[in-house]
């Protein structure tokens, strides 16, 4: 039975089923019923070497296309340090499990520690979690939160201008846990105010959700939200773009309950979809109302500062299903990339990260409309780094074309309308050969008309 | 031995009733602080909410455990004990004296269905 | 361990002017940020630290010193799992051809990460006796959630709108009834008998049309197979209901039962236990869901599908409960469990579960002696001791449980399950050699001895670790959670 996995000799077999007063392993199954046994092999490959196995994601690894990146909608191509992912591979904290054992986990335990203070700082809240599954379960989580806390309602507000992504993941939620959710309409790529208005005045409403930048890369103005909806008793929850919040106005300036989103842009890699990291933060008020592990400071017997998970009454595994939520562990390991990454960013790096992406976006956007093939999908509105444009071509085609060449042109979100993201990471070439590639996608009679031009 | 007076009325689920003319002092005894250990927590109701026999109006918690709070009696909150938010610990030191809720009866016999000392006494084998 | 370290909070590291990062020149620069209307920008930066990158790099480094992982020693945490996690994975889970993609890229840029998706998830449907897997939950509780929610899909699309209660035994881990509720269902507690297993008798008179189904885990807390599970399978289907399966405790079923041929009919797998991928301190995890035949409908959008000339799509269904991730799931730990199971292969992953139990039962025989077993006969892959035998000296399974911190194990799970006062829960897993198990044996035997003759020494343990044990009370009653607030406490 030995394998590479599994250290048993055939003598430690016989010795360790002597100590057990069994003959055969078959014997420790005895309570079994042999109708349930399983008796055939399973219809899987056979075992595979290193070598093997390399060859093999080799192979489907050719199968992708490695594009370079102006798509968004929420998962963002940002650099992340080469020290991130050296240090969350270190395998004290890659493979030790929740710090239950504070004595030996207390890096685990600062780390996380470190992680609630930045995200504080982040979104401008009083308090963070230990961190969630994703910005969408994030979302969620604060939705089922605001009800728990108003009590006796159990509608929520979505803005239809927060990611259809994230929406379609509270909607779930929502339908099994018994809340109404009910859209605010979006005019003009933001949400409409008179909306808002008239159905937070219903007083039935125990939480809005809305969202900065939105959907489409746009910064919204929120000034009398909060107030509104403190006015109803409704909590506003905001769901955020991780990376953006080093720059544009906090949920905590513009007065919201909850800060949600996915924390993905700060220094976790694209890995078609996750693992990711999702933020919840709330006012100390709130605190006991909060899904999801806390670290908390306090001594030791040697009156050494330390750090434990605390408050954990509120959770699973004592309240059982009066817990504030069923999420068991965080995205810990996550939360760790997101730690060191926002330490060597520092104060001024995200605003850094923030004003290339700016930057690209601005020109790649006038580029784009200077063209006469593409215009702002809601011109005059103030974006960071993505924006939505219109165009009269084949979305489809483009994208298709675009990958052929090399390219992850943007997302699809209607059928004349496209979401484009520029990072950091994208440099002016690259940048000004997209821009090639959307205003003229067929190429071929430009180059026929240079072949003609040298004929003549 | 945990303490326990004489002229309260018990619950099953470890809850007091000191009743005051038309109002009740509703608390946990001293037994079950004892088995809850340190209180971190006492989640209350407000001021005006009404209470049912038998159900749940907050919950106490201590670091590794939360327990329910039961009204053994019906009727409207009247008081909450402020103290408790700051310090949840006041009922470790003195749950007879450090009440949680005070309510204004709406049904005076219920607490017939209630134990007396003895009952409650023989009831936690003491 | 280095300590130098220990203690400082990186924004305790940070000076005014330092930095750790370095961007490429802005070639666009004629675009400035500063145009964005001031009243949509954060008045000040955050405060985050400002540090030079090898002050991060020792900083994280000797925080990572004050850790115990699987690869630092043996960890017996029962009903986690912590089996080792091959560095191959960790490799394959890297590889550049997949870390790159964005999860929105054009159908046929991503075939190869479509044919791992698919390839795991038909590969999970063969080791637990399914028809079909989503990959898309993030974690076991996520998991167990999208399974409830899959059996309300059910009856709803039926239109049997009364089922809302699921019945849990009182022996479940506190997530199955708090998925129940986060799901919109009513929890009906099913009892235990002695033995540990479910109490058929009081079972029956809880099944009606309004059960939805049935929670069960199998070997259950207590690490004991629930022997009646074809009688209970078959009473709770006759009463309308369907079975869940919590894979919590798969590990040790590996080779030998699976759960979709003893009559359950949705179910999730940990990766994170079963299949080898690291806890990381508490997550990413991954929780995948299976169904049997004629549930395939049910399951959560997007769904990965072949189609006749082996070509892989995204499809969503109408039927389906919805969408519970963003994207396909957390795609790299999928990566790390497929070569998990190409590495094994089906000739030694037949081998894992009865190693597993082999090595419970090896202890559980070993030390029943000096710890109380509440149940005897054979266990599954973990058992539950009932605290030490010597009940007289006071030392508790906390005490215990430090005191083994001190001889370099990390502690067993306690005070679960809550059937018994002082439950001290082992499970080593099929990768421990009998040497590891040996000498925690003799390390338990060893704290039973102090326990009699220092009990004040064991139960002021750990004495050898980073810290000393800590004061919870504090940090629950007046909870300090930013740096900000200790800053402000200081």
């Amino acid at each position: 039975m030995a394998y590479k996995f599994f250290p048993h000799t055939d003598d430690d077999i016989r010795s360790m089923l002597n100590t057990c007063g069994a003959k055969s392993i078959d014997d420790l199954y005895s309570d079994v019923p042999d109708e349930l046994v399983f008796k055939e092999d399973y219809d899987l490959p056979e075992a595979m070497s290193e070598i093997e196995i390399r060859q093999y994601f080799d192979y489907l690894g050719a199968q992708n296309s490695k594009l370079t990146c102006f798509m968004g909608a929420g998962c963002y191509d940002h650099y992340s340090p080469s020290v991130v992912n050296d240090i969350v591979r270190r395998s004290e904290f890659l493979t030790s499990y929740t710090p239950y054992q504070a004595e030996i986990s207390q890096g685990t335990l600062q780390y996380i520690f470190e992680y609630q203070s930045m995200m504080a700082e982040l979104t401008g809240m009083e308090v963070s979690n230990a961190s969630m599954y994703d910005g969408c379960t994030a979302t969620a989580e604060a939705m089922m939160m605001a009800v728990a806390n108003a009590k006796k309602r159990n509608k929520v507000l979505i803005s239809e201008t927060v990611n259809p992504i994230v929406i379609r993941v509270v909607e779930t939620y929502a339908k099994f846990h018994g809340v109404v959710v009910e859209k605010i309409a979006a005019e003009g790529g933001v949400t409409s105010r008179a909306d808002f208005e008239a159905k937070i005045a219903k007083d039935d409403v125990a939480g809005v959700i809305v969202a900065t930048p939105n959907f489409y890369g746009i910064l919204e103005d929120y000034t009398g939200w909060a107030d509104l909806c403190h006015e109803h008793k409704a909590l506003l929850i905001m769901n955020c773009v991780a990376s953006a919040l080093g720059v544009i106005k906090t949920p905590a300036e513009w007065g919201a309950d909850v800060a949600v989103g996915d924390g993905q842009s700060l220094g976790v890699p694209m890995n078609f979809g996750g693992p990711y990291v999702g933020f919840l933060c709330t006012s100390k008020k709130l605190i006991r109302k909060m899904p999801g592990r806390i670290v908390g400071a306090t001594k030791d017997a040697d009156g050494k500062r330390t750090f434990v998970l605390t408050l954990q009454a509120r959770e699973q595994h004592i309240r059982r299903e009066k817990a504030t939520s069923n999420i068991c562990s965080n995205e810990s390991l996550m939360a760790l990339y997101v730690t060191i990454y926002m330490s060597l960013m520092g104060k001024k790096g995200l605003r850094e990260v923030n004003e290339l992406g700016y930057s690209g976006a601005h020109y790649l956007a006038e580029k784009l409309v200077k063209s006469g093939k593409f215009e702002l999908a809601f011109p005059d509105k103030p974006f960071l780094n993505e924006f939505a444009v219109k165009t009269t071509q084949d979305i489809d085609m483009l994208q298709t074309i675009g990958a052929l060449e090399g390219f992850n042109v943007g997302l699809k979100i209607a059928d004349d309308t496209m979401l484009i993201c520029v990072t950091e990471q994208r440099t002016k070439d690259e940048i000004d050969d997209l821009a090639d590639l959307l205003i003229d996608p067929l190429p071929e009679e430009a180059e026929n008309e240079e072949n003609n031009n040298e004929t003549v | 031995m945990s303490k326990i007076i004489d002229g309260l009325y018990y619950s099953e689920s470890h809850e007091y009733v000191k009743v005051d003319g038309e109002f009740g002092y509703i608390g946990i005894t001293d037994y079950a602080q004892h088995e809850l250990g340190n209180v971190v927590y006492v989640d209350m109701p407000e001021v005006d909410d009404e209470v049912a026999a038998g159900e749940e109006f907050g919950a106490v918690e201590s670091v590794k455990a939360a327990s329910d709070l039961l009204s053994p009696v019906s009727g409207t909150v009247v008081e909450v004990n402020e103290a408790l938010e700051d310090e949840p610990g006041l009922i470790n030191k003195d749950a007879f004296e450090n009440w949680i809720i005070k309510v204004e009866l709406s049904d005076k016999s219920e607490l017939d269905g209630l134990m007396d000392a003895a009952a409650y006494k023989a009831m936690i084998g003491e | 361990m280095n300590n130098v370290y220990y203690g400082k909070l990186i924004f305790e590291l940070s000076k005014e002017g330092r930095c750790g990062y370095s961007l490429p020149e802005n070639e666009c620069a004629d675009y400035k940020m500063a145009d964005l209307p001031a009243n949509l920008m954060r008045a000040e930066a955050p405060a985050l630290p400002e540090v030079d990158e090898l002050t991060v790099v020792r900083h994280y480094t000797n925080m990572s010193n004050n850790n115990f992982g699987v690869d630092t020693g043996f960890y017996p945490l029962g009903s986690c799992t912590m089996k080792y996690n091959p560095k191959i994975n960790e490799d394959m889970a890297a590889h550049p051809a997949f870390t790159g993609l964005h999860p929105l890229q054009p159908a046929g840029t991503v075939d190869g990460a479509l044919e791992v998706y698919y390839n795991l998830q038909m590969s999970l449907a063969e080791l637990a006796g399914m028809s079909e897997f989503t990959l898309n939950p993030f974690a076991g509780a996520h998991g167990e959630l999208t399974g409830l929610m899959i059996i309300r899909s059910y009856h709803m699309d039926r239109g049997d709108v009364k089922r809302t209660k699921i019945i849990v035994p009182d022996s479940a881990h506190g997530t199955n009834p708090a998925s129940a509720a986060v799901c919109g269902l009513d929890v009906v507690v099913v009892k235990s008998r002695p033995d540990g297993t479910v109490d058929v008798e009081d079972l029956k008179p809880l099944l009606d049309d309004t059960i939805a189904g049935m929670m069960m885990t199998n070997p259950n807390t207590l690490g004991i197979f629930e022997h009646n599970i074809a009688e209970i399978a078959k009473l709770v289907h006759e009463a309308g209901g369907l079975m869940y399966y919590d894979g919590a405790n798969l590990n040790p079923m590996l080779g030998k039962v699976r759960p979709g041929d003893i009559g359950f009919d949705v179910m999730h797998i940990n990766l994170h236990k079963t299949f080898s991928t690291p806890h990381g301190g508490g997550g990413p995890g991954s929780g995948p869901v299976g169904v049997r035949k004629g549930l395939e409908q049910f399951l959560p959008n997007p769904r990965v599908m072949k189609d006749d000339v082996d070509h892989f799509y995204v499809e969503n269904n109408d039927k389906s409960l919805g969408f519970i991730s963003g994207f396909l799931g957390n795609f790299a730990v999928i990566m790390r469990a497929y070569t998990y199971i190409l590495t094994l292969g089906y000739n030694n992953i037949k081998n894992v579960g009865p190693l597993a139990t082999l090595n419970a039962n090896y202890i559980k025989e070993s030390l029943k002696d000096c710890y109380e077993l509440p149940i005897g006969g054979v266990c599954k892959h973990e058992f539950v001791f009932d605290g030490l035998k010597d009940k007289s000296t006071g030392v508790t399974t906390l005490d215990v449980a430090k005191r083994l911190l001190d001889y370099g194990f990390h502690s067993p799970t306690i005070y679960f399950p809550l059937l018994f006062h002082e439950a001290l829960m082992i499970e080593p897993t099929e990768n421990e050699s009998k040497e590891t198990l040996d000498g925690f044996i003799e390390v338990m035997k060893t704290i039973a001895r102090e326990a009699k003759e220092d009990p004040e020494m064991v139960k002021s343990a750990p004495h050898n670790t980073p810290v000393r044990r800590l004061d919870d009370t504090q940090a629950a009653l007046h909870p300090i959670v930013t740096y900000r607030e200790l800053q402000a406490e200081a």
